[in-house]
């Protein structure tokens, strides 16, 4: 059952062309069931032990697909199906079934639901991996779900290379911890930890499994794939883009804090990075025009506050007075704070869509003063912002609270003084933050009303219901928010902080809104103070985003990458790849001549010695003269004819060696073919260039010369050692002792042919055939002039 | 003897390779013959060249006298071969005279994105 409800979604999405082929009602509600079976699954098991189902896929391998319901896999599979049936329900509204493919959007959608249920349950660090590429895959198919637009499919592109590039090397950092571990499974590797942290390739693993969860959830300085996946229909930004898919990122780190957070280099890394991420994000979200732009850049910034968080978490780790430590908060906070941040950031998005929707333009100059006209969305879009603001009384403020505190602590972090910037990075950071909800809410809803594409009015209510829901959330959970997080985030937080927490009744954690005239509070009103100043005098430091200029952003280093990649790749290889055959000849023939030499001397291979040798008569040497004089001959012939002829003495002179080494077998074959041989060489001179009659000699190229030299000497030293170590004796004495015995023979060179070694011979015939019909072919079947394809008649 | 054998054979190569890396089809070709010489007398010599007789059984020849038979099996197929392709290579270039009326493969090239 509980496996099963992993692959629900994908299973109806099966039927997804059907129903949008043969039914008329919109196929959105057709899904819709499928998140509300979902979430209401999932909260009928909060409360109760965690729970285990796994089915093998490979024994031998132990690979499994597997679902583990803990505290942390609870949590965010509510939140996926939860957020889940919201979007569903706004796409319906959104979408309209007589203009868009919407059983290709419902299939991505579905096939991206299960991606994600899998990746936050799986136990199997393989099977998490295969689901974490599936979010990727469903993710590019969906920005790109407009792939008529170049935008959309720039966007898929890039968001796919970058995530799928942090994911392989996700898959990396899973294959150490498996090499050390022993097991696939995330749990048993817990149990391990020491035998982990002894291991030399530690570091390497967490790094390489954060660059994983660094490209997913975009953080510095992988966030530049989420601006662009805004090309994709705004539910899909408001479900993928901010409240699901970016935080698998953010689930990876959580769930590997009890293995990783024994390495400072792993906390730093996310402690630094998310702080930088923080400001980056929220300083650039007011430079952006395009509604779902700043609402990408809030997404990446507050992604950022969570992975910090989560950071600091894992100090709890290095400090050994047990839960009275300062760092206990941090675990709570980061994940309160995904919870509000996933309801706050959805709602936003789906108005945003809206404005879009009611508009017809998304862009911040061009609206204004539509408060009066869409008194909803502003309401809701009001809610949001303040919540992301962090005020009061919005769920926001309890976890901006929870932040500073959490950041506060940080810098009681004994072994670095440097960390007395983290309160302050994070107080500058969140001053930015308020200063662009500010300006998304006045942008959009204050000043005056101008000209726009389409004559705004209200949204339809279905479309308003989802972020009605999402608004009110984000209210509830001011007031009582020890409910959610009694239910959810401390069962959750267990599975961050094992070292602290063994019980979910050991999180004594009590939130409320009002606990007295602490620093947190101070920070607060400081933010509000310096942030209201700030937006009012936007227009005079605005200059600031130009003094940067374009290309040397981030996104240029993206694009020259590529670029490198692929137009400097081609001009490289076009560098070498020139289709010239001799080039390519020269390329082989020197590489073997470097291998073979060098492994002969390296490893000592060469020898010389002057045993065993025969004595030179002079008739062998006459016959050398002429074998050279013929090859010289050949080389320094004026006409071919000149050539071939003396290739004939080449071969005769060698057929006169075979005889002289008492190989008579040899010689006459070596006869009768060079003959041949002639005669058809002389056969093909006869057909060849009547236009080269202009015939030279062969003109000297050093380079040639170079190499041939070099592979002439190579085959000497080769023979002259390979001559000079022989090491066994020849098995030719068996045949000579047996030829007549068992084969009933005497030319021992006929018998081994066709008896001892028959086989060889057997093909060598069927070579002799293919030659003869490849050339029988060749001169027969010729394509007719005009003809150009296909035919062999 | 082997060592003067060596010697011309690494002459051969080089002709061999030396023709083979030229311009012109015919010399590539003639070069692939002298590369397949080359090599046919490498495989004997590492045989062993001194050796009284043939390998044939006969009155009053003794096996240790008798030159290795099994170098000389090899040859033999290699020869066979090297004729069967030699003999295909000639009518290819034939051939791929009479349709492209050149023999320099330096033209003769695949336009660029050839399918």
């Amino acid at each position: 059952m509980q496996l099963w409800m992993i692959f629900l979604p994908v299973l109806a999405a099966l039927f997804m062309p059907l129903l949008f082929k043969k039914i008329k009602l919109h196929t959105g509600w057709f899904v819709f069931i499928v998140p509300v079976v979902l979430v209401s699954y999932y909260v009928s098991k909060i409360g109760e032990r965690a729970s285990y189902a796994s089915w093998t896929w490979v024994a031998d391998l132990q690979l499994k697909i597997d679902s583990s319901l803990d505290g942390l896999g609870l949590l965010f599979s509510i939140l996926i199906s939860g957020i889940g049936a919201l979007v569903v329900l706004y796409s319906i509204f959104y979408l309209d079934k007589t203009k868009e493919q919407l059983h290709n959007f419902y299939i991505y959608l579905l096939l991206f639901m299960t991606a994600m249920l899998g990746v936050v349950q799986s136990d199997n660090v393989i099977s998490l991996y295969l689901f974490w590429e599936l979010t990727s895959i469903s993710s590019f198919l969906l920005i790109g779900y407009w792939f008529t637009r170049d935008g959309s499919r720039f966007g898929a592109l890039k968001s796919m290379m970058i995530t799928v590039f942090g994911g392989l090397l996700m898959l990396g950092g899973f294959l150490i911890l498996a090499n050390i571990t022993g097991t696939l499974s995330i749990s048993e590797m817990m149990l391990q930890t020491s035998v982990i942290q002894e291991s030399p390739y530690f570091t390497l693993a967490a790094v390489l499994v954060l660059l994983g969860a660094l490209t997913k959830s975009a953080q510095f300085p992988f966030y530049i794939w989420l601006p662009d996946a805004m090309e994709a229909p705004t539910p899909v930004s408001a479900y993928l883009h901010s409240a699901t898919m970016v935080k698998a990122g953010i689930y990876l780190v959580a769930r590997f804090t009890p293995i990783f957070a024994y390495n400072t280099t792993w906390i730093w890394l996310i402690v630094v990075l998310g702080l930088i991420t923080l400001f980056w994000g929220s300083f650039f979200a007011t430079k952006q025009r395009d509604l779902k732009g700043i609402l990408a850049f809030s997404t990446v910034s507050q992604l950022g506050m969570i992975m910090s968080m989560l950071g600091v978490a894992a100090m709890s780790y290095h400090v050994e007075d047990g839960v009275e430590n300062v760092f206990k908060f941090a675990g709570f906070a980061a994940l309160f704070h995904l919870i509000n941040h996933s309801t706050f950031k959805g709602a936003l998005f789906m108005i945003a869509g809206i404005i879009d929707h009611e508009t017809g333009t998304r862009d911040i100059r061009k609206l204004g003063g539509l408060m009066s006209i869409m008194p909803i969305s502003f309401t809701v879009a009001m809610i949001g912002s303040l919540s992301m603001a962090g005020l009061p009384p919005f769920n926001g403020f309890l976890s901006k609270e929870l932040f500073f505190t959490t950041m506060l602590n940080a810098q009681d972090f004994s072994f670095a003084s440097i960390a007395t910037l983290i309160p302050v990075a994070a107080w500058i950071a969140s001053i930015f933050t308020f200063v662009y909800c500010l300006y998304f809410v006045t942008g959009i809803f204050f000043g005056k009303q101008q000209e726009l594409p389409k004559k705004p009015h209200e949204a339809p209510i279905g479309m308003l219901i989802s972020p009605i829901i999402l608004a009110s959330f984000v209210v509830i959970m001011f007031f009582i928010p020890n409910v959610i997080t009694d239910a959810l985030i401390k069962p959750a937080v267990l599975a961050i902080q094992p070292n602290l927490f063994v019980a979910v009744s050991d999180v004594d954690i009590h939130l409320q809104a009002w606990h007295g005239f602490v620093p947190e509070l101070w920070m607060t009103l400081g933010v509000i103070a310096v942030g209201f100043a700030l937006f009012m005098t936007v227009k005079h430091w605005r200059k600031i985003y130009t003094i940067v200029p374009e290309w040397f952003s981030l996104n240029q280093l993206y694009r020259r990458m590529m670029r490198l990649a692929d137009e400097d790749m081609t001009k490289l290889s076009k560098l070498y790849m020139t289709g010239s055959i001799r080039m390519y000849f020269i390329y082989m023939f020197a590489a073997i001549v470097v291998i073979v030499l060098s492994t002969l001397f390296i490893k000592d291979g060469y020898a010389f010695s002057t045993d065993n040798v025969s004595k030179i008569g002079p008739f062998d040497i006459a016959l050398v003269v002429v074998l050279v004089v013929g090859t010289f001959t050949v080389l320094f012939a004026r006409t071919r004819l000149t050539a071939i002829i003396a290739l004939g003495v080449v071969g005769y002179s060698v057929a006169m060696f075979f005889v002289l080494f008492n190989a008579p077998d040899l010689a006459l074959t070596q006869l009768s073919i060079e003959t041949v041989s002639v005669a058809l060489f002389l056969l093909a001179f006869y057909h060849l260039p009547k236009l080269s009659r202009h015939e030279a000699r062969l003109p000297f190229k050093l380079g040639n010369f170079v190499i041939a030299a070099a592979v002439g000497v190579m085959v000497t030293l080769m023979a002259l050692a390979a001559h000079s170590q022989k090491l066994l004796p020849s098995i030719s004495e068996y045949y000579k002792e047996t030829v007549y015995k068992e084969a009933g023979g005497g030319n021992i060179v006929n018998v081994i042919l066709v008896d001892y070694r028959g086989f060889d011979t057997l093909f060598e015939i069927t070579v002799l055939a293919l030659a003869g019909m490849a050339i029988f072919g060749m001169i027969k079947l010729r394509r007719k002039k005009g003809e150009h394809h296909n035919e062999t008649k | 003897m082997e060592i003067l054998m060596a010697f011309v054979i690494g002459f051969l190569f080089f002709a061999a390779i030396y023709l083979i890396l030229s311009k012109s089809l015919l010399r590539i070709i003639i070069g692939t013959g002298l590369l397949s010489h080359g090599a046919h007398m490498l495989i004997l010599t590492m045989g062993g060249l001194g050796s009284d007789a043939p390998p044939v059984l006969a009155d009053g020849v003794s096996n240790s006298s008798m030159a290795d038979p099994l170098p000389q099996a090899l040859i033999l197929t290699a020869i066979v071969i090297s004729f069967g392709v030699t003999a295909f290579f000639l009518v290819l270039a034939y051939r791929a005279y009479q349709e492209l009326k050149t023999d320099n493969i330096d033209e003769m090239r695949g336009e660029e994105h050839d399918e």
